[in-house]
């Protein structure tokens, strides 16, 4: 039979499109326990924000010395996203941090190659914020800080919040509800544009 | 602007916590993960797969269909459209270790292709200048 495929369907490998597939950016979210992370994100995700878990392992040397074997505890980190498309070939993911603090390693994975991170704070528990701006402070990742105004209430100036976090003058601060997306976006365009100039400098 | 009278909390002071390790081991091991996705004791895909790459299907992903079982060929069906690493994780209900390994398998072998710049540092400014212009845009 004279069926010429090239007629109909052009062969897989002709013309490969230039990238197959958006090339994905990633940010942070960051904060105490719940200072409004997940609302953060799902307000301004395109998908409901998802969910993804990896397993944990403690392990003790030793502990055991009649056998020598090492003692191994394990527990799973779940941690939320969004997504969200900057055009055609471009995705921005938003992560949040996990709840505890300690799982450091899922940290490193998440700020790996991240434009940076928003540290939500609630001025009213503060303190809850700490090992995340210690965190991205010793890994230098760019980070901004947005002060999640429960019910509007604006309880602190920027340069107070400055102060007590004894952050570098030139990091940003900003208001936000996390619930409204064009708040959100505010933050996050503060954060890349802080993240542009530190590329810069 | 209001501002309450009590004074903010005292700055904050470095405190150290214990590690915690990942263990994309025992992910596998809990999972029951067949022996092909992760051999000879190894807990990491050679390829590094960070947890945003999108990946997507090959000519020769698309040609393999078929022929796979079990989580390749769910992570393999899944991509189109293509979608990150932690999207399958979240969809296919596995934990991220056990995704990135066999997306590290099939990326290897030539059935999906990744798209990350992570393991490169941090976005330029050309990225960022694009990020920034999506933003405002939206
Ligand atoms: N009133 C008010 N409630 C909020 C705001 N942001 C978050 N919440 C609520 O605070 C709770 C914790 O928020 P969540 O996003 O789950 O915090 P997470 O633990 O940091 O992810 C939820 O009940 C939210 O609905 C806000 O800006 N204003
Ligand atoms: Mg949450």
């Amino acid at each position: 039979m004279a069926f010429k495929p090239s007629d109909t369907v052009a062969p897989y490998e002709a013309e490969p499109p230039a990238r197959p597939a958006p090339m994905p950016v990633k940010i942070v979210v960051a904060g105490g326990f719940a200072v409004g992370k997940t609302t953060f994100v799902g307000s301004i995700s395109e998908i409901a924000p998802l969910t993804t878990e990896a397993a944990l392992t403690k392990v003790s040397e030793g502990v055991d010395d009649t056998s020598k074997v090492s003692t191994k505890t394990s527990t799973t980190v779940a941690m939320d996203f969004g997504r969200l498309s900057l055009g055609d070939d471009l995705i921005l993911y938003l992560f949040g941090t996990p709840g505890q603090d300690r799982f450091w390693f899922m940290w490193d994975d998440l700020v790996r190659g991240a434009i940076g991170a928003v540290v939500l704070i609630d001025t009213r528990r503060l303190e809850d914020c700490f090992p995340a701006v210690d965190y991205f402070e010793e890994k230098r990742i760019p980070f901004v800080v947005a002060m999640n105004c429960f019910d509007g209430e604006v309880t602190h100036s920027p340069t107070d919040v400055r102060e007590a976090l004894a952050v570098s003058p030139d990091t940003p601060v900003v208001m936000c509800d996390a619930r409204d997306r064009a708040s959100t976006k505010l933050a996050l365009l503060e954060l890349v544009q802080h993240a542009l100039v530190r590329a810069n400098g | 602007m209001r501002f309450r009278d009590e004074p903010l909390r005292a700055p904050r002071v470095r405190g150290a916590e214990g590690p915690v390790t990942s263990d994309d081991a025992a992910d596998a091991a809990r999972f029951r993960i067949r022996p092909y996705a992760i051999t000879g004791g190894r807990t990491r895909a050679r390829t590094d797969v960070p947890i945003e790459a999108i990946v997507y299907r090959t000519p020769a992903g698309e040609g393999s269909l078929g022929r796979l079982t079990l989580e390749r060929a769910q992570i393999v069906g899944l991509v189109s459209p293509p979608q990150s690493v932690a999207e399958l994780s979240a969809h296919l209900k596995l934990p991220l270790g056990v995704i990135r390994v066999v997306v590290g398998d099939l990326v290897e072998e030539g059935l999906l292709g990744m798209n990350s710049q992570s393991a490169t540092g941090r976005p330029d400014l050309r990225l960022l200048e694009r990020v920034l212009d999506g933003l405002q845009a939206l």
